[in-house]
């Protein structure tokens, strides 16, 4: 494709960015005292800035080109993500988690491992996560390297260097409250940046009920019902029936619980935006303060795809996505493309930056999630436990350039192979899934303990690794895609082989847990676990909050936004 | 004291907006992208609008970061 013109304004909207990244940084430096303000911010966000960092934090620029992919691919089911994939798990980390995070005074989710179970399942996380979340901001600069090469003509190495340095500024300076107010800034930039996108692009199509139409066409043309990209459950009754190749139960299982609540109850880098807010109550309203945007942004990412991809079909339109070498269309680039179509000078810079804003605070949640993780979870208990708080602010620092060089490696590791990237995915499956067991019986059940833990975690991440490698997606070969060890299953997608690992790693962990911690030590249930389990904790009194502001009641008003979504869009 | 989240915000979105609003007004409405499509160019100036809605988001963000600075100075009683 034809690289995009920019003009004096767009260079100039962000040239005003950068400044502004690292004037916060700048600015921030004064308030650093502590290792506690660096890793933490002190523990003094308010709720609604912990909440839209929380939710930015998960926002990178892959989520919205990846989701704007899947909207043209999937249609409205890829709301799915949002509306069954987050939301609920959301409800249940602010009301049912969030005490046992914030209240135990953990500094990190390893930390509460340690805390509630033993060393030993404290350092296979710390140490699978550090690895996990390098790797996963190699991830993300490759992708914006690759991105502002394909669009812009940039240098490759030159934009991957540029952002890594100017992360690395800011997150030193600034440590974890110049990432969060980055963070923010970055909400607001996508808001403005994609709201006329879709804006513009419903009017082209002629509303929503333009939209429809030219989505039957799309449907039609693949051999589905006319509402299979617009209805998000009605075909969900079968993988035949939606382009998605899922169904109801499986997307429920492996993607509404498992894959969901793996993510956004055990990831620190999510996690960590909530505890650093300025008191308990701030702590448990600011993922739900993020539920509300983050049930909203199917209008802003997905969108856009599926006005691409009824565009496409259109007679007339003039619209068409690039191939890719095998001839399918690169979905990758409908963000991209739409914003060439209808964005003039100006607002293209807007959405230009909105994007590489991103990619920027996706890479610096992954590095001040390490550098937390590595000098407190790490460096302090097996390397140097006795040193002064001044000393472990500055191996934060010291971290902070280490996470930002590694990053760089594996952008580099990861271009060269890029089948990494589908391992990856794999990984953070493997990982995440069994985690969340981990943590519901950790939090819920008393019995549970750190030999149970570990061996649940250990088995279920195997469970994970052998289920993948016993199954293949249709129409894939063996390798990456799995069917390594021999193939047993075929599932009708990869997404639906995707939620069925999940489900298999959730369950042995779930299973080996509980076996393990009923077979050993009794004298592990006998430990002080007050702050730590829900039956041993006091409920947490209300607060001065008024009723419509407590964390029980705000969840429940999410949850019947998220299901009056899910009838709107049945 | 850390600093109020609520002043960058207003100062980016304040600057971004007015950049929008000068292009928009050197600009004029936005150019018909596809001659086959006219549909497609907007047919208004884009940037002055969305450049003036940034400006006013601004405005408010700067608003209520000055309305907290007051309530700070007043302080407890």
């Amino acid at each position: 494709m034809t690289t995009m013109h920019l003009g004096a304004v767009d260079w100039a909207i962000m040239s005003v960015y950068f400044g502004f990244v690292l004037g916060i940084g700048i600015v921030l430096k004064r308030s650093i005292k502590t290792s506690g303000d660096f890793f933490l911010s002190g523990r003094a966000m308010p709720a609604w800035v912990a909440g839209l960092a929380f939710m930015s934090a998960n926002l990178g620029a892959q989520e919205v080109i990846g989701m704007a992919a899947s909207g043209a691919k999937y249609g409205m089911a890829t709301s799915h993500f949002y509306w069954v994939g987050a939301v609920p798990a959301m409800v249940f980390l602010a009301v049912y988690m969030m005490p046992f995070y914030y209240g135990s005074h953990a500094r990190s989710v390893p930390e509460y491992l340690r805390l509630r179970f033993d060393e030993k399942t404290r350092g296979f996380n710390a140490i699978s996560f550090s690895v996990m979340t390098v790797m996963s901001s190699g991830i993300s600069m490759y992708a914006m390297g690759l991105l502002l090469h394909m669009l812009l003509g940039w240098n490759f190495s030159l934009s991957m260097w540029m952002c890594a340095l100017i992360v690395l500024a800011y997150v030193c300076l600034g440590g974890l409250t110049s990432a969060i107010y980055n963070e923010v800034l970055q909400f607001f930039l996508i808001v403005f940046g994609f709201l006329p996108l879709v804006l513009l692009g419903l009017h082209d199509v002629g509303g929503w009920s333009g939209l429809q139409a030219g989505l039957a066409r799309v449907a039609a043309s693949q051999g589905f019902a006319p509402g299979a990209w617009s209805e998000s459950w009605r075909f969900m009754d079968s993988t035949s029936h939606n382009p998605m190749g899922v169904e109801w139960f499986g997307m429920v299982m492996g993607l509404g619980f498992v894959l969901s609540f793996g993510y956004w109850c055990t990831d620190f880098l999510i996690v960590q935006r909530a505890m650093a807010a300025e008191s308990m109550s701030a702590a448990r309203r600011a993922p739900l303060i993020a539920a509300l945007p983050k049930m909203l942004f199917p209008f802003l990412v997905i969108v856009p795809g599926m006005i691409a991809i009824a565009l496409t079909h259109e007679a007339g339109s003039g619209f068409s996505l690039p191939a890719k070498p095998d001839g399918t269309p690169n979905f990758d680039l409908v963000i991209p493309v739409m914003l060439g179509r209808y964005f003039p000078n100006g607002l293209l810079g807007l959405g230009l930056t909105a994007l590489i804003a991103s990619f920027m605070s996706g890479m610096a949640g992954n590095v001040t999630a390490f550098n937390t993780v590595w000098t407190n979870d790490i460096y302090q208990p097996y390397i140097r436990p006795t040193a002064s708080d001044a000393h472990y602010l500055w191996m934060g620092r010291l971290a902070t350039v280490a996470g930002v060089v590694l990053s760089l490696g594996a952008g580099y590791l990861v271009a060269q192979f890029n089948n990494i990237m589908d391992v990856l995915q794999l990984v953070f499956a493997f990982i995440n899934a069994p985690l969340f067991a981990t943590f519901l019986l950790g939090m819920f059940w008393t019995r549970a303990n750190g030999h149970g833990a570990f061996t649940g975690l250990v088995t279920g991440t195997l469970a994970a690794g052998l289920h993948h490698g016993m199954t293949l997606p249709a129409h894939a070969s063996t390798g990456v895609k799995g069917g390594w060890l021999a193939v047993l299953h075929v599932y009708p997608s990869e997404m639906a082989q995707n939620f069925w690992t999940a489900i298999f790693a959730w369950s042995a962990c779930f299973l080996v847990t509980i076996v393990v911690s009923l077979t050993t030590g009794r004298g592990a249930a006998r430990r002080d676990l007050s702050g730590l389990v829900y039956s041993q904790t006091p409920r947490v009194a209300g607060d001065a909050d008024p009723w419509y502001l407590r964390p029980g009641a705000l969840g429940l008003l999410a949850l019947s936004a998220v299901v009056a979504l899910n009838i709107l869009f049945w | 004291m850390t600093l109020d989240i609520r002043l960058p915000i207003g100062l980016l979105f304040g600057l971004l907006g007015a950049l929008l609003v000068v292009q928009g007004c050197l600009g004029g409405p936005s150019p018909v992208r596809d001659a086959a499509r006219p549909g497609a160019g907007a047919g208004f100036n884009v940037d002055l609008v969305w450049g003036s809605v940034m400006l006013v988001f601004a405005g408010g963000m700067l608003l209520f970061a000055r309305r907290q600075a007051i309530r700070r100075r007043q302080g407890p009683g």
